[in-house]
């Protein structure tokens, strides 16, 4: 089996890979690439644990392969700090609780963070809808969807 | 050590308090490092076969083919897994579990294993393996199980608790049975009696995470293995045990955990990893995929339950009955009998009385699920009792109140209670505002009540403070949703220092003493006493220290408030010497400053919830929506109040889709239809409203802040409360669990038709 | 095994119609890479059609719309002039996976998936999409209802490709709406489901119907009795209960883990009666 060779951009950086063909972006980015942040919780696309952004839309990293990020822009969560300065959304999960294991988390705030860039005012039920791509076993979403909401009211402000 | 443990009032600085959890940014930052995050130099590529079939015997495997695969550095089968286990019964079924010894026991049951240079050579590798199998009947059904014709999975077991010892081996392995009083003399006094039966099938816990290790054995005999877990010293030691290790010889670390519930407080795959491992002579990684986590790991039991409760019109229950049969998967379990015991626990009883039948099906093995047993009891029992206060024309609420256990009452499983929180949670209830919020139209409200034992158990920490006075507490309880920051709090509140000055860690199995593994609700419970009785340990070196700077004597000297005091007048002129100032002269003093405590955490005080839930039934599909929801339950003490709500909160959400739509679907050839987050289908955000939670506060005596275990209970009573939200709803008696559209459907159009 | 990324569809088809190995087509990889994950399939040829030039557009022509193969259903649903002329479309566009599945699945993928499940495929059958199939032997223009063969298969040949759906200009009073029935408000695969395409006079009175099931047969049902009742009346409650009573009659379902047959069947004319009411709506009836 011939090795695709890829560049792409990661988090505003120059990457550049050498995958298998049928080999997933998220295996890519795990095993290849160090960033751990995304997970694989079903590998079929049902948890959104992997959830990243592609050219600005919200992709389950398992179900892309790491053939297809050629020329392409790719956001993890890894990016989402500024340095030490962490993103509005990242600090109101911390602030609100809203993860107990943390292992959706990366996915949840991936998400979030497009869910706002596309709606900066979502309502409780859009909210909800918008992360429903995303499962979270521990908290019920109650503190995700309030951190979330928190968030929203604080970039707004900003 | 004479640590005392009983509670004593007191206001608290740090306690009750939310900070920031110390693992925060890591987990918002993708920087945690769960099970599948850890990598080491030569890892190999760990998979399982697994048996297709429910029931069949293994006559012969040949990996011959496999082990001649370019890339495939090692094959193993239950023959690189030799029996150790010296007559151990339970071990034998755990090592039967993680390697099917005879016969496959289940759809997924593992059969052998390899380790290979990739994951695309492991994969083909699996598939050169050839197993011969003979099929045999199965049975996946716990009411057919039971069943005289039934296929027996285990010809070795007799039905343990009757008398006399039967003649056949059955698939019952065990009968058990709780209560006091008489119970037909009490339904003689009954004026109204109620008796249905119930089924509710099987969960899983659904962690996000799958199972996931490193395992590494050494050719000099010692091993490290890098794991997500509950509990990594009980890993420890069953896995040296299985592979005829000395406990010290196996390091085990324990990853972050992306959620357990109880379905990682057993090992599964972990000694596979390690055989693999010790046979190609390098690390091993072995991650599960999602289908293996559900064919192969975790499910809570199958069960079906017969109630029957008898009550006066005044609203005094006079008898209560419930026999309970609960499957085990293929192995022998207590999974009924913890059932049997927590059924009426919530009630003040004269004549009560509860059977479990544990019983052996073609399933995976139960493991634990979040108060394993409790919440199928409870929505039997809650089920009936809402029915019953109904048939004598009584509030619901008012009925449970009545009847409520209380300090002093003697429980159904034999115990006499302390103080506890049923009375209480109900009277919340009761008052609530939701109690009283209005409903429209195919809508409906619940309410029910749960049980949980808690536990406490071993348990050991190390408090050590630096010379520049900040303090890690190193303590063995794995953290599943947020205990560092409340063991960082409590050893703040003891030693009177700032919650920013405590970093608590999680130390893997060589650098602590044993500690038994998080479940029963113990993580907080008891490490929080014993990292009190290690903080006030080391309070006692800061004095000794302090009286040494000093140059008086250690009896003279007090803590107050993080700081050295000197006492009485003799002493007066003397300032005060922090917690800082004595560690920055620890080098001169006498060295380093440390407590440390090993204690078993009695006293788990028991557990109590009560829940209101609204829910819409859509009458034309059968589609059940929650309105509105609301978690009333005893803490004992909040130490972390809002990680608190976050376990109201996240048992409850289990609890709703449990209720609603989660199962595990076989089909006729016993395989397992749903293996995946598509048609095992948990909540999703947008199903759920927001959990409103309210926090009691009734001391555990036996805990010197009063805390209690809260993780638990709080899946216990949503079954039963959404049953009877749907019965206020739709005027339909739901007695099977999960309440799916399709049967909703049918119970509406079965009482239509009349 | 190969990824190629194709920059025309000619190139496309000659790949596809290689007569060594077997070749799957890439586009949002929702279906195709969780049945290369699960070991499935194994294809020696993944062939990434999303280079190719208009396959990632949607064009308004004189007739209607055309939607390429290669584009996200998330598109559709940020496209007002579809949106406003085909809402049922959309809506079940939009309804297939999550967020994250949005992004990338295709109306043309779920079609060529073959579920008889798809959430898109009784909107278009409703809406009377046709598809634009090229192949070795050139371009052909086939009815959306003719592409699904039964679950899992296709009538396309080896060596096509369906480069486009085609769905026409709408006309004056006339609405579609679709709607399905999942146990949960996400994430699911639709257990039974309906469209409904109506067209009405000036009055009110229903001109022509389509109406389609999804979930209820190996393929999608075209129900040609349930259009019959509801032409010629203003969706009366009698007409509603008879569109009701013939869908849930025309239903051929199993029972899956998703469902029953009985409920398959009286939800199939629940969802058939609402997805009717609000289409007449969206006609601008009354």
């Amino acid at each position: 089996m011939a090795g695709v060779a890829v560049s792409t951009t990661i988090n505003g950086d120059n990457v550049e890979y050498l995958c298998q063909p049928d080999e997933t972006l998220l295996d890519v980015l795990r095993d290849r690439l160090g960033l751990t942040g995304a997970k694989e919780g079903c590998g079929t696309g049902d948890c959104g644990a992997c959830s990243v952004i592609l050219d600005d839309r919200l992709v389950c990293s398992c179900l892309v392969l790491g053939a297809e990020a050629e020329g392409r822009n790719v956001e993890t969560i890894e990016g989402m700090a500024h340095g030490d300065k962490l993103h509005p959304l990242q600090q109101k999960f911390l602030e609100h609780a809203a993860l107990q294991c943390g292992i959706c988390t990366p996915g949840f705030l991936m998400a979030a963070k497009d869910l706002l860039a596309k709606n900066p005012d979502p309502t409780e039920e859009e909210i909800r809808f918008g992360l429903a791509g995303n499962l979270c076993r521990c908290t019920g979403y109650d503190k995700i969807v309030r951190a979330v909401q928190d968030a929203v009211s604080e970039m707004k402000a900003a | 050590m004479n640590f005392d443990p009983r509670y004593s009032a007191r206001s608290f600085n740090s306690v009750g308090t939310r900070p920031i959890r110390p693992d925060g940014v890591d987990k918002v930052t993708g920087r945690a490092r769960y099970g599948a995050d850890f990598n080491m130099a030569g890892q190999l590529v760990g998979r399982i076969l697994r048996s297709p079939h429910a029931h069949a015997r293994i006559r012969k495997i040949d990996t011959s083919k496999a082990q001649m695969l370019a890339g495939v550095k090692a094959v193993i089968t239950a023959a690189d897994l030799p029996d150790l286990t010296d007559g151990d019964a339970a071990m034998y079924d755990i090592l039967d579990n993680c390697m099917a010894r005879k016969k496959a026991l289940y759809d997924g049951h593992a059969v052998a294993a390899v380790a290979a240079v990739d994951a695309r050579t492991a994969r083909q590798a699996l598939k050169l393996i050839e197993v011969d199998y003979e099929v045999l009947p199965h049975v996946t059904d716990v009411d057919e199980a039971m069943k005289h014709s039934a296929p027996v999975l285990n010809d070795s077991i007799f039905t343990e608790g009757v008398e006399p010892r039967p003649a056949k081996p059955s698939n019952i392995s065990k009968r058990s049975q709780f209560g006091h009083g008489d119970t037909e003399e009490g339904f003689r006094h009954a004026d109204k009696i109620v008796e249905r039966s119930f089924r509710t099938e099987q969960t899983h816990q659904g962690y996000i995470e799958p199972h996931a290790c490193v395992a590494s054995v050494s050719s000099d005999g010692t091993a490290d293995l890098w794991v997500c877990t509950q509990g990594h010293f009980v890993y420890r030691q069953h896995c040296a045990q299985l592979l005829g290790m000395e406990a010290s010889k196996l390091r085990v670390t324990s990853s972050e955990i992306g959620g357990g519930f109880g379905g990682k407080t057993h090992v599964w795959a972990e000694p596979v990893a390690l055989a693999l491992s010790r046979k190609a002579g390098r690390p091993v990684k072995l991650v599960m995929t999602r289908d293996e986590v559900f064919r192969a790991s975790g499910p809570t039991s199958a069960t079906s339950i017969d109630v029957r409760i008898g009550a006066r019109k005044d609203g005094t229950i006079t008898a209560a009955e419930a026999t309970l049969r609960y499957s085990c998967g293929p192995f022998a379990g207590t999974w009924a009998e913890v059932g049997a015991m927590t059924a009426f626990a919530c009630y003040r009883l004269e004549n009560v009385k509860t059977i479990g039948h544990e019983v052996l099906v073609n399933r995976p093995k139960t493991a634990a699920y979040r108060a394993p047993s409790a919440p199928m009891a409870a929505f039997a029992v809650e089920s009936v009792i809402d029915e019953l206060a109904k048939e004598i024309g009584m509030d619901p609420v008012d009925f449970r109140i009545r009847n409520a256990a209380q300090e002093g009452t003697r429980s159904s499983y034999g115990p006499v209670y302390g103080p506890i929180g049923i009375g209480p949670t109900l009277e919340a209830v009761k008052n609530h505002p939701h109690m009283k919020a209005p409903l429209s139209r195919n809508q409906g409200r619940g309410m029910a009540c749960g049980f949980w034992f808690n536990f406490g158990g071993q348990t050991c920490t190390d408090l050590n403070i630096g010379a520049d006075g900040s303090v890690s507490l190193a303590v063995g309880t794995i953290d599943v949703g947020g205990s560092r920051a409340s063991l960082s709090l409590i050893a703040a509140e003891e030693l009177g220092i700032a919650y920013e000055q405590v970093k608590a860690v999680v130390a893997d199995t060589s650098s602590l003493g044993y500690n038994d593994m998080t479940d029963g609700s113990r993580g907080t419970f008891s490490t929080s006493m014993a990292t009190i009785s290690a903080a006030r340990n080391a309070i006692k070196t800061l004095r000794e220290r302090a009286a040494q700077m000093w140059d008086i004597s250690a009896d003279d000297v007090a803590w107050e408030k993080g700081h050295a005091v000197a006492k009485g007048g003799k002493h007066g002129n003397l300032g005060k010497l922090s917690l800082k100032e004595i560690a920055a002269a620890s080098g001169t003093t006498g060295g380093p400053i440390a407590g440390h405590s090993e204690l078993v955490a009695d006293g788990a005080g028991v557990s109590f919830a009560t829940h209101i839930c609204d829910i819409e039934v859509d009458p034309e599909t059968g589609a059940t929506r929650v309105l509105r929801y609301t978690v009333v339950q005893d803490a004992g003490k909040a130490v972390h109040p809002t990680y608190v709500e976050g376990q109201y909160q996240g048992g409850a959400a289990q609890g709703i889709g449990w209720a609603l739509n989660e199962e595990y679907i076989y089909g006729k050839d016993g395989r397992l239809q749903n293996p995946g987050f598509l048609d095992y289908r948990i909540p999703v955000c947008s199903d759920l409203p927001m959990i409103d939670t309210q926090i009691l506060e009734i001391p555990n005596p036996n805990h010197p802040y009063g805390v209690r275990g809260v993780g638990e209970t709080s899946i216990v009573p949503p079954l039963a409360a959404i049953a009877n939200a749907l019965s206020n709803a739709a005027g339909v008696r739901m007695t099977h669990i999960p309440m799916s559209p399709p049967r909703v459907l049918a119970a509406i159009e079965a009482k239509q038709a009349g | 095994m190969r990824y190629i990324r194709p920059q025309s569809i000619e190139d496309a088809v000659g790949l596809l119609a290689e007569p060594d190995g077997t070749a799957a087509i890439l586009a949002g990889g929702s279906d195709l890479l969780v049945r290369m994950k699960g070991g499935f399939i194994e294809p020696d040829l993944i062939i990434d059609i999303k280079a190719i030039h208009g396959l990632g557009e949607i064009r308004e022509t004189a007739e209607g719309f055309s939607i390429g193969s290669a584009v996200p259903c998330a598109v559709l649903g940020e496209n007002a002039a579809l949106k406003k002329a085909w809402p049922g479309v959309v809506e079940a566009a939009r309804l297939i996976g999550s967020k994250q599945v949005q992004g990338r699945c295709t109306i043309v993928g779920n079609l060529c998936n073959a579920s008889p499940a798809a959430d898109s495929v009784p909107a278009m059958v409703a809406a009377g999409a046709k598809a634009v199939v090229v192949g070795p032997s050139g371009r052909r223009t086939v009815p959306v209802e003719a592409v699904p063969a039964g679950p899992g298969k296709t009538s396309l040949a080896k060596g096509e490709i369906i480069e486009a759906i085609l769905l026409d200009k709408r006309p004056p009073h006339a609405g579609d709406a679709y709607l399905r029935f999942i146990p949960r408000t996400e994430m699911d695969i639709a257990v039974v489901s309906a469209g409904v395409n109506l067209t009405l006079d000036e009055k009110g009175t229903v001109k022509t119907a389509r109406v389609a099931l999804g979930a209820a047969a190996p393929t999608v049902l075209l129900v040609e009795e349930a259009a019959e009742v509801l032409v010629g009346s203003k969706l009366d409650e009698a007409a509603l209960e008879r569109l009701a009573k013939v869908c849930s009659g025309a239903c051929r379902p199993i029972d899956d883990k998703r469902g029953t047959v009985e409920f398959r069947r009286k939800v199939a004319g629940v969802l058939a009666r609402r997805a009717a009411t609000t289409a007449y709506k969206r006609a601008g009836g009354k």
